[in-house]
């Protein structure tokens, strides 16, 4: 069986990478400002497994360490909901151009 | 009790006195402070008898000489195997004297002011004050060591300060506080240096090693410091000089004698503790502890001492003669008697048949002590009585102060050189010395005696005769025996002072000397001593116009010396003139210009570089992401184009 060549994959994982990097300076909304860096999370994820397949084969660091991420993006989110909600509740909207308290 | 633990005690009860009412004053009443001070000072005045029996008839006494005793030595500050600063006490005879006469007045004084005092608010600080003074003086007195004596001596000025500022809410005492700091602090800046120069040259600052190397003849020592000179004057004359600048700063010497009267703000048994009997005399004690090395080692720096001496004896007892406030007549008094005992230190020698002088300064010393300090606090009992300073606010006093009288006048005796009175014997111990080695300071200093019987009679006549007494006079002697008592027990001091021995126990050399009381010499200063009281009693016994005609007959010398001869105008020309605008102005357009502008340049300059890039940090999660992702793909591009 012929396989899919790396270079697909990896035009994959970019493609993914910027939608979320351009998802994530033009969405005012902060719950889709998350999505979108789960999607740039997800395109590393892929050149992880992918790399790990095409070059190592014999190895299994790259899956490992996607386990890891996945583990670790899913605490992520759950901190940055909460840090959203704190938000909502003091800002009463969720548009990140409302909360900019913080500056000189 | 061992003599030691004695000796180390006698400093140590009245900072005791001080530690006490100082720190836990609060909690004591006030009317027990001032007996607790009193005790822990009578206390200490009796270790002080014993120690001095002790030292001058059993431990002291080698032979026929008195060596010195030296107890409770501390190595406190070596700096090399060379050179160290060690702490002690030592006993020899003019510290012992020094102690007697120290813990006498105190005393004194101490009991004097539960009368004088009584009522006063900070009563209890007043006596806490008290002991730090005392307790400073007696470390001066006993030290072994000449940085020691220094730390006691700024010691002594501090309290001198405190006490004389005790009234802080007159704006006059506060500037006659800071004058007495700022001129004796300035002259202790000299002593400094002679005492590093001195340092510098013997290797020690132990007074008994000090002598040993620098007034013994062929010393190596002494040839080095003796060897080198500058404008004309050696390097150990430079250094006794710079020394004896920081004793005339504190003992009152023209030109530095400008605090003494203003000293006279604070509180009068003060004035009779510090400013006469004890603190102003620490210039002649010191130059009598040097006396080997000035008299062997540099006796230019000593020709200069009595030189100051002279001058000042005459000068000062001229101004007191014109003075109408009683303290400053008596302020004056104390100056001019210093000069005395400098002069009478100035014109002794090294040598048999020379070193009389030494004897006769610190004899005058001694019962100067007694009579100067009963003559202020009889002037203590009279203001308290009065309210007044000033002499025409009293007159015809004699009746209604009949203790006051008597004893002031044993005083004025004493004081003027009339047999057979404390002050006699050592006036005629001076004058013969004087007479023997420098004729031009004998007669400087006879003219000098002659205007001290004159001065101080006439303060006597103007205070309690002058008018007639006030029939139904409200200023009567307060019943005080805590005032009456201690002017009782120091007169019997000013009476009877001048029959102790003072030579067998103190000279120069430790071996006995005798002074000799000749009829020839005697005939002339007290000749003249009878006339100036005379001629008092017939200007200022009954009110008359004489006096005011001799003062319009002298005119412009007369205002000059009721001026104080303009000394403390100059003063003020040089610092507000001179040193203001040549030194303090440029220094202050510096501080103004220079180093503040470099420092608000500084503020300035960070204001204007934030304020023009503060807008980056606006808030907006999204620029800043901006940011890092541009900072990213720069790095990139960076390293793309490296390894390309």
């Amino acid at each position: 069986m012929e396989q899919v060549p790396l270079a697909h994959l990896l035009i994959l994982s970019s493609a993914l990478f910027f939608l979320g990097v351009y998802g994530f300076f033009t969405r005012r909304n902060m719950i889709t400002m998350l999505m979108s860096v789960e999607l740039i999370l997800n395109s590393v994820n892929i050149n992880f497994i992918a790399f790990n397949k095409y070059l190592f084969p014999n190895q299994l660091e790259g899956i490992f360490f996607t386990l890891f991420i996945i583990a670790v993006a899913a605490a992520e989110v759950s901190l940055a909901i909460a840090i959203i909600i704190n938000l909502f509740r003091k800002f009463n909207t969720v548009d990140v151009e409302e909360v900019d308290t913080m500056k000189f | 009790m061992t003599l030691d633990n004695i000796i180390l005690l006698i400093p140590l009860l009245p900072l005791l006195s001080f530690l006490l009412l100082g720190l836990a004053g609060k909690h004591i009443s006030v009317r027990f402070s001032g007996v607790i001070g009193s005790v822990l000072l009578g206390a200490a005045l009796v270790l002080s008898l014993v120690t001095a029996y002790d030292y001058f008839f059993s431990i002291g006494k080698q032979g026929s000489e008195f060596v010195p005793y030296l107890t409770a030595q501390l190595n406190w500050l070596p700096f090399n195997t060379d050179l160290s600063i060690n702490l002690g006490l030592v006993l020899d005879p003019i510290s012992v004297m020094m102690l007697l006469v120290v813990t006498f007045v105190s005393t004194m004084v101490h009991i004097y002011s539960l009368g004088y005092m009584k009522g006063e608010e900070r009563f209890t600080t007043y006596y806490s004050y008290l002991g730090l003074f005392t307790f400073s003086m007696l470390g001066l007195v006993l030290s072994t060591n000449i940085f020691q004596m220094y730390i006691f001596w700024e010691l002594v000025g501090v309290s001198s300060y405190l006490l004389i500022g005790f009234y802080f809410s007159r704006p006059s005492a506060v500037a006659a506080a800071k004058k007495a700091f700022i001129v004796t602090r300035f002259a202790d800046l000299g002593f400094l240096i002679g005492i590093l120069m001195l340092g510098h040259g013997a290797h020690s600052f132990d007074f008994f090693t000090l002598i040993e190397r620098l007034s013994t003849p062929g010393s190596s020592y002494l040839a080095t410091m003796t060897g080198a000179s500058f404008l004309g004057m050696s390097t150990l004359t430079w250094a006794l000089i710079l020394v004896f600048i920081g004793g005339a700063g504190k003992s009152a010497m023209f030109p530095l004698h400008i605090w003494l009267p203003d000293a006279m703000e604070g509180p009068t048994p003060v004035s009779a503790l510090i400013h006469a009997a004890t603190m102003v005399v620490a210039g002649v004690y010191l130059v009598a502890r040097l006396f080997p090395i000035f008299a062997v080692g540099a006796p230019d720096a000593l020709t200069v001492v009595g030189y100051v001496g002279a001058f000042t004896a005459l000068f000062a007892a001229t101004i007191a003669c014109t003075q109408t406030d009683i303290k400053k007549v008596l302020a004056y008094s104390t100056i001019s008697q210093i000069g005395f005992m400098l002069f009478a230190l100035g014109v002794a020698g090294w040598g048999p048949g020379k070193t009389e002088g030494f004897t006769a300064g610190l004899f005058h010393l001694f019962t100067h002590a007694s009579f100067k300090a009963l003559l202020f606090l009889g002037a203590g009992a009279i203001i308290h009585a009065v309210h007044s300073n000033e002499m025409k606010d009293m007159g015809g006093l004699r009746k209604s102060m009949p203790i006051t009288h008597i004893t002031f006048l044993l005083a004025a005796l004493a004081i003027s050189g009339i047999p057979p009175f404390a002050g006699f014997f050592s006036k005629e111990a001076i004058f013969s010395a004087a007479e023997q080695s420098n004729p031009l300071i004998y007669w400087v200093g006879l003219i000098a005696g002659t205007l001290t019987a004159f001065y101080i009679f006439r303060l006597y006549f103007m205070i309690f005769w002058h008018k007639t007494p006030d029939a139904h006079a409200h200023n009567h002697e307060k019943g005080e025996w805590a005032m009456m008592i201690p002017m009782m027990l120091l007169a019997v001091g000013a009476v009877f002072g001048g029959f102790i021995p003072f030579g067998d126990f103190v000279s120069a050399t430790g071996k006995p000397l005798e002074l000799p009381i000749e009829l020839s010499h005697i005939i002339l200063p007290v000749g003249l001593g009878v006339l100036s009281i005379v001629a008092a009693a017939v200007l200022y016994r009954k009110e008359s116009d004489v006096p005011q005609r001799i003062v319009n007959t002298l005119g412009g010398f007369y205002r000059a010396a009721y001026r104080k001869f303009y000394v403390d105008e100059i003063y003020l020309f040089i610092t507000k003139k001179i040193v203001f605008n040549l030194m303090g102005r440029p220094a202050a357009w510096f501080d103004r210009n220079v180093v503040d502008g470099t420092v608000q340049k500084t503020g300035s300059l960070t204001i204007a570089l934030s304020n023009a890039i503060k807008r980056v940090q606006s808030g907006k999660l999204q620029a800043y992401t901006m940011y890092f992702f541009g900072g990213v793909l720069l790095m990139v591009v960076l390293l793309l184009y490296k390894f390309a």
